[in-house]
């Protein structure tokens, strides 16, 4: 836990020599606690101060970041344990899984088919973050064949699996210059697994059946040298999944226990039943996992499970907004249609993509209703006739087009009288209630 | 090293609610189904132990709906024709509860009826031995008139009616402490607006051990972070001893799920996307999953193998604690 001012003032030098700027230690002491000065300012901080000054401003949960050439994944530095206590930061990482009994030919097809998955959601295009190579050959030369032919498909960060040093020595040389997980070591094999993480730059993932065991292992590593860990303390079906990260998210933010501070890593494939890998992975998305590593890659999971990571690591103070204003779609003409929505990007991209995926030109009013849906931002004055009004005004609306027509969503039906007396000589219509049937309107009604 | 787990010590708990009546209790139903109880947020078994399951229930309608995906039409084949083979077919899917949602109209476009209405439910209840739930179609007078008659005519059989909202719990709510039920309080994903509403309904004389809460939901995608939130928030304010939130929660992840175009929609949709069914039920069951995951105690589903799938977490969810 951050230390208080006063906590700090203990460790500093008591001289109030003012060489800092601040007229007292305390003053000094009382701006570090606020973190609104770096403790460099003041030259005579003894080196054991210092130490403990940086222990205890080191967040709750381990920051580790695996990189390659041109990508990199976060995970931890969480600081709550619900979103709407502040926020989710840092999403986790969804990995997908090969094997290096599978042919280079095999592995290369599934990997660069999810290398180059992309689905755009509100505007963002969501991809995966990487690939974990795990060996089952108990073959060295397989092993670094396989991530090789991983690198052949693709840049992203790597997960290398063995319990065997020398079967990853081999796999980490293919790799050389990158930061990626090592997974992982457990309590036969850690000092060399140490050894090679430190020599790679690697993080390192740390495997114990138990939470105490696993807080053993993660502080003998850490005094032969290494930080970057990442926790795998066991539990492969959904409750002691949900026990095990809840204990260690709680260890870390609640306790600041160091030995558990670090980013906890899944795997949901291993559940054994295919149709649950992907609700185990919600669990993980939903209940604190650092990195995600699937079995399957199928589209039709992976775009949910990519979707439910961005709206649970969505910062519940600011909903995903659009600018407002006037967007042409499928280049309009004076005479195509004028529709209005709100500035809620699921809300935008929802009427949008819809106009846009028929093919036919229309011309969208965007209005400010503060980043709220349709009928939230009715239910809370935001998207009412006056609001409509401004901004088909505003955005000189009339100028650009031949017909003063304009079609309101469905479920503000109720808008349209007040609406035709706030813009008057414009013939006000009412569209369909949902996005989908837009299409078929436009083209039977307008 | 040794390790001790903070554990939250809360002031509060859920209260067990229980939906249906045997004939020994004044009703029909081969089974009683109970729920809430909790001392702790989900599954955390290790802080305390959590009593009931959440529960499943399938929601069927009193018609074949004009409305639905293919793919659910599909998945219950003739079974959705009439309500009656339909619970049926829910029960073998492993439903703990029927949700049978009243159509607004009949199949010609007539409205619906109180006689057709009291029917429908009569033949589910026949039927199937499950507890029930009946929502009217949506529109409050309707509402009001369609689960008066119902009421009335199932006496003792704790239904669950719904739903009340703000602007219409008063009739509902009279009828159900009238006739013995139970009502479903639905509230816009406000922790605030669930409480005063639950205050509203036991200011009539209603008692909280017959109130369900359902804070709303949005499906994955479509606004489910407000309805997860929503729900953590109520669970905190419930054990940190709120009486007015604490109340077992019911949402509706089936209904929001198949509402997403990522559900209905098979064709002329991003190849991204993925295969249509595949989709359809990983929308429904992850947006499921999310809000089992804070603190849901029912979950109203409608795809099948939804169902299987959700059953199986559940019971994993539910198995005591593994000390490795
Ligand atoms: C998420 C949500 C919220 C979130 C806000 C999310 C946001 N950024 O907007 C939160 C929790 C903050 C919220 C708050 C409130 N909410 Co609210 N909320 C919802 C919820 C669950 C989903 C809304 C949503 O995101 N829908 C998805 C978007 C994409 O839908 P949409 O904007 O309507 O767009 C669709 C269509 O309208 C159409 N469309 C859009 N534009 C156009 C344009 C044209 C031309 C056409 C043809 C079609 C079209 O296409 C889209 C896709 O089909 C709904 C209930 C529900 N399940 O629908 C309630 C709901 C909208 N909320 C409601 C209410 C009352 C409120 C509050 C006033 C409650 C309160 N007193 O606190 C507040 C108001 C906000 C405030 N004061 O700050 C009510 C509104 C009731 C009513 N009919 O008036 C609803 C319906 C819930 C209910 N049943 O009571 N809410
Ligand atoms: S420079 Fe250091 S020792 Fe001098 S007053 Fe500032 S904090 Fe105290």
């Amino acid at each position: 836990m951050a230390l208080s001012g006063i906590q700090i003032y203990k460790l500093l030098p008591q001289t109030n020599c003012k060489d800092c700027g601040f007229p007292t230690c305390l003053a000094f002491a009382m701006k570090l606690a606020a973190k609104q000065v770096e403790l460099s300012a003041c030259p005579h901080v003894s080196e054991e101060s210092k130490a403990q000054l940086a222990e205890s401003a080191a967040p709750p949960i381990r920051l580790v970041v695996l990189k390659s050439d041109g990508y990199e994944v976060k995970a931890g530095n969480e600081v709550v344990l619900f979103r709407h206590e502040k926020t989710f930061y840092n999403k986790p990482g969804l990995f997908i899984r090969v094997h290096d009994s599978q042919t280079p030919e095999e592995i290369k097809a599934k990997v660069a088919h999810a290398d180059g998955f992309k689905v755009n959601y509100v505007g963002i295009d969501l991809v995966l973050d990487g690939f974990a190579v795990a060996s089952v050959s108990g073959d060295a030369a397989a092993f670094s064949a396989a991530v090789t032919a991983v690198r052949q498909a693709s840049h992203r960060p790597l997960i290398l699996m063995s319990r065997d040093p020398e079967i990853l020595a081999g796999g980490l040389q293919a790799v050389d210059g990158e930061s990626p997980l090592i997974y992982g070591a457990d309590a036969q094999n850690w000092e060399a697994m140490a050894d090679l993480a430190k020599k790679h730059h690697a993080a390192l993932a740390v495997i114990a059946s138990t939470l105490e065991d696993l807080a053993d292992l993660t502080e003998k590593i850490k005094s032969r040298g290494v930080e970057d860990l990442v926790l795998d303390p066991g539990g492969r079906t959904f409750g002691p999944a949900l026990t095990n990260s809840t204990q260690i998210r709680r260890l870390a933010l609640k306790k600041n226990f160091r030995p558990l501070g670090y980013p906890v890593i899944t795997f949901p494939g291993d559940v054994g039943d295919p149709t649950l890998e992907p609700m185990l992975a919600a669990q993980s998305i939903a209940k604190y996992a650092g990195f995600i590593v699937m079995d399957q890659f199928a589209p039709e999971a992976i775009y949910p499970l990519l979707v439910l990571r961005q709206n649970i690591y969505t910062d519940p103070q600011k909903p995903i907004q659009v600018q407002p204003g006037l967007y042409e779609i499928n280049n309009p003409k004076p005479e195509d249609p004028v529709l209005v929505t709100t500035n809620f990007s699921i809300t935008y991209f929802s009427v949008a993509n819809e106009v846009e995926g028929s093919g036919l030109p229309a011309w969208l009013v965007v209005t400010d209703a503060e980043g709220m849906s349709v009928l939230t931002a009715w239910a809370a004055g935001k998207f009412d006739a006056e609001r409509i009004a401004k901004a088909v005004k505003g955005f000189s609306v009339a100028d650009k087009v031949s017909r003063k027509r304009v079609v309101i969503p469905g479920h503000v039906a109720v808008l349209s009288g007040e609406l035709e007396e706030e813009l008057p000589g414009w013939e006000i219509r009412v569209g369909p209630r949902e996005a989908v049937d837009i299409p078929t309107f436009m083209k039977q009604a307008l | 090293m040794p390790i001790e787990i903070p554990m939250d010590k809360w002031p509060g708990a859920i209260r067990t609610i229980t939906l249906g009546a045997t004939a020994a209790e004044g009703g029909t139903r081969s089974r009683t189904i109970t729920v809430g109880g909790e001392k702790s947020l989900p599954f955390l078994h290790f802080e305390s132990e959590m009593p009931n399951p959440p529960a499943i229930a399938v929601e069927i309608k009193d018609r074949r709906p004009d409305d639905w995906s293919p793919l659910l039409l599909k998945a219950w084949g003739e079974a959705a024709e009439n309500p009656v083979s339909w619970a049926k077919a829910a029960e073998a899917a492993g439903a703990d509860l029927i949700q049978l949602s009243l159509s607004l109209t009949d199949a010609a476009g007539n409205p619906n009826t109180p006689q057709a209405a009291v029917a429908a439910v009569k033949a589910t209840l026949a039927a199937c031995g499950l507890p029930l739930l009946v929502f009217g179609p949506g529109q409050a007078e309707m509402d009001n008139e369609l689960l008066v008659a119902v009421a009335e005519a199932t006496k003792g059989e704790r239904l669950v009616l719904g739903l009340c909202e703000d602007k219409n719990y008063r009739t509902i709510v009279a009828t159900a402490m009238a006739n013995g039920h139970l009502v479903s309080a639905r509230t816009p994903m406000d922790v605030n607006l669930a409480k005063q509403l639950n205050i509203l309904i036991s200011d009539m004389g209603f008692p909280l051990d017959r109130i369900l809460m359902d804070p709303t939901t949005g499906a994955l995608g479509y606004g489910i972070e407000y309805g997860f939130s929503a729900m953590e928030r109520l669970r905190l304010a419930a054990l940190q001893g709120d009486s007015m939130t604490q109340l077992p929660m019911i949402v509706t992840p089936g209904f929001e799920a198949w509402k997403a175009k990522e559900s209905k929609v098979g064709e002329g949709v991003p190849e991204a996307w993925g295969d249509w069914l595949g989709r359809a039920i990983n929308w429904e069951t992850l947006t499921a999953t999310a809000l089992l995951e804070s603190g849901a105690d029912i979950l109203v589903l409608r795809h099948p193998e939804s169902v299987r799938r959700l059953n199986t977490v559940i019971a994993d969810l539910m198995a005591a604690p593994v000390t490795a």
